[in-house]
């Protein structure tokens, strides 16, 4: 996993980070492709469209975290918060 | 033939008594031992049917009631209970020892029990014991969060107890079978075990305390509290149509706390949640292949979930904290360790060929199969959140992200020995998911691996990771930051103290208050009563007993003039 004489670790490159990002775009691509070529039959009423799992995986997880980022302004305090007054 | 119908709870409770006096490698034998020679002793000997009984006064207990269902949980608790001994070998704390096998062994004896009496037993004993894995940790907070959590989980045994007592006074019946919402002992039960269940608003003792537990207790908490609950749901309220909608929200509500939380080990409790509404969810539907798929991912739960809460005890074991916003870069240092939770993370992500996969693709099927197609999208929803917070924020903020600096060493041969025997385990059940399916107590057909189902799931996940990235790369992702985020513990930990303390406050103010005004009132009446003529005779000082005494003065000299008189 590791060069070890120079302690040079495997994402202390960042060829190798641009790899694995390439390679999950790549994936992404031909997963996606997949849809064109195999048969996936429709399990409910919304997945018979081509793309329905790409589609709603990406756009749950941006919903997520943009939720999430509202919420924290509400839901956030210091990390002493329940300790004051204690 | 009493030997063979032993109760599987016995030889824990042994142990642990044995642990109590017993130091060193005897110790740790009979901590090892002990859930291989029980499990063994369930595999080979105890068959379905098995009710073992002793009688308390004119009542009979219900000890063991074996059948599949009740033997499923067994095994998966020994199996629990064997791997986290490994992990826990290098403690040296007697505290957890006996506390962790009394807490095993209490989970065994309540989901073998026939009865609601043996069951509440059971129930109280999980709570007491496994406290002290929380209290173990021996810090100001750990303490606080352990009362807490004690007060709740006892709270629970209480409403069973109630529930139980109002059902034998209804039907003269005390025996654990199917309850239902019918009445108030049915209520009363099903909040016990929603309580249990981490029930939305009822869920906060579980991310509260699973976090402040010792780096081994939180393992073994992760596997049993909840698991007795999801097996006592099951036997009580398989069919519960209110389950579906109470676990669609267990489902999702838990993925935005984790995505915005800080501590890794309280992220994986409230992922935690997540993973019990899709069993809740299952219960609620009812059918063979729901509550199959409930029990199968009970099943894989409990080894994913327990794979990753030893990676990040075994990060907080070596670096010190687990706090991810310190974290980042370990695996450099705990390369072994970053591979384990990428297991784990794989799992309760379900991704095809691990174990979440072929255990929770059947409540998802089944749902469908009941029509329950808004609800499936709500569960297709949490099942790309669940990957989003345990399966990439887990192992990507822990092991890789920024480096944090952090240079430490692997974690100890036992903590990799229990992780490896979880990830095979994972990725065996995943791969292998006949010889589970063979186990599970409905005869329902069903199989994982078809073009469509595994598709689809690559499609969503991966399409789930390009947004993280793309997330990541914009910079629109939160930023790790030491916070607290506000949740339902928020009534109780500071609504409720700060409501008491300002009542208080204003009622001791509003005290003083009257006491001032009645005081000045009090001493202009005194004044104008000493200027009045009583006053002469030091009789105006306390007025009213001042004109008493004068007057019954005045009385009995007319009294004694009378009696002279005569």
């Amino acid at each position: 996993m590791n060069e070890p004489v120079q302690k040079q670790h495997l994402f202390d490159n960042p060829r190798n980070v641009s790899l694995a990002i390439g390679s999950l775009y790549i994936v992404c691509i031909l997963l996606f492709l997949l849809d064109f070529i195999l048969h996936r039959h429709a399990t409910s009423e919304w997945d018979g469209f081509t793309g329905f799992f790409a589609l709603f995986g990406f756009i749950a997880c941006v919903t997520i975290v943009l939720a999430a980022k509202q919420l924290r302004k509400i839901l956030k305090h210091k990390e002493n918060y329940y300790d004051v007054d204690d | 033939m009493w030997m063979i119908d032993l109760p599987p709870f016995v030889p824990f409770f042994i142990a642990a008594l044995l642990a109590l006096i017993t130091r060193g490698r005897v110790r740790n034998l009979i901590v090892l031992a002990t859930p291989v020679l029980g499990g063994l002793y369930l595999w080979l000997d105890v068959t379905p049917g098995i009710v073992t009984t002793i009688p308390v006064l004119e009542y009979e207990l219900i000890l063991m009631r074996a059948d599949r269902l009740s033997l499923l949980f067994g095994y998966l608790f020994h199996i629990a209970a064997f791997i986290i001994a490994i992990f826990a070998l290098h403690v040296r704390d007697t505290t957890q020892s006996v506390s962790s096998l009394l807490y095993a062994g209490s989970a065994l004896g309540a989901v073998f029990a026939g009865d609601l009496i043996t069951l509440f037993i059971f129930w109280e004993l999980l709570a007491i014991s496994s406290v002290f894995l929380i209290w173990a940790r021996r810090t100001e907070r750990a303490i606080r969060s352990g009362m807490r959590y004690l007060i709740i989980q006892v709270s629970s045994g209480m409403l069973l107890l109630a529930g139980a007592m109002v059902q034998y006074y209804q039907t003269g019946s005390l025996e654990f079978d199917f309850i239902g919402l019918e009445g108030i002992s049915g209520w009363l039960i099903f909040l016990a075990f929603g309580i249990k269940c981490a029930f939305p608003l009822l869920h906060n003792w579980l991310t509260d305390a699973y976090p402040e537990a010792t780096p081994t207790g939180a393992v073994f908490l992760s596997a049993f509290t909840t698991k007795v609950a999801v097996y006592a749901l099951a036997r009580g309220f398989p069919g519960t149509e209110l389950l579906i909608y109470i676990g669609a929200v267990m489902t999702c509500f838990p993925i935005f706390y984790a995505v915005i939380e800080n501590d890794l080990r309280r992220v994986l409790a409230y992922s935690l949640i997540n993973q019990l509404g899709f069993m809740v969810c299952g219960i609620g539907i009812g059918t063979a292949l729901a509550l199959n798929g409930t029990v199968a991912h009970a099943f894989s739960h409990v080894l994913y979930k327990a794979l990753l809460f030893m990676s990040m005890g075994a990060v907080l074991y070596r670096a010190g904290t687990i706090k991810s916003s310190d974290l980042g870069g370990l695996y450099k240092s705990m390369p072994k360790t970053a591979l384990l939770c990428i297991i784990g993370a794989c799992s309760i992500s379900a991704f095809p060929l691990f174990s979440g996969f072929v255990s929770k693709s059947m409540i998802l099927a089944a749902m469908i199969q009941e029509g329950y197609d808004y609800l499936w999208l709500v569960l297709l929803f949490a099942s790309a959140g669940v990957f989003h917070h345990a399966g990439i924020k887990i192992p990507y903020f822990a092991f890789f992200a920024n480096d944090s600096g952090i240079r430490t060493r692997e974690a100890p041969v036992n903590m990799l020995i229990a992780m490896s025997i979880a990830a095979i385990l994972c990725v065996f059940i995943g791969t292998q998911p006949q010889y589970l399916y063979a186990l599970l107590p409905w005869e329902v057909e069903y199989w994982p691996y078809e073009t469509t189902h595994v598709l689809s799931q690559f499609q969503l996940l991966f399409f789930a990771a390009l947004a993280f990235v793309w997330l990541n790369k914009l910079g629109i992702y939160p930023r790790e930051m030491p916070a607290v985020n506000l949740d339902a513990d928020w009534l109780y930990r500071k609504l409720l103290p700060d409501t008491t303390r300002s009542v208080y406050g204003f009622l001791k103010q509003t005290g003083h208050r009257i006491e001032d005004t009645f005081d000045s009132t009090l001493k202009d009446a005194a004044k104008s009563m000493i200027s009045t003529r009583l006053g002469r005779f030091n009789l105006a000082a306390s007025w009213p007993t001042g004109s008493m005494a004068f007057w019954l003065a005045v009385i009995l000299g007319l009294f004694l003039l009378a009696d002279a008189m005569n």
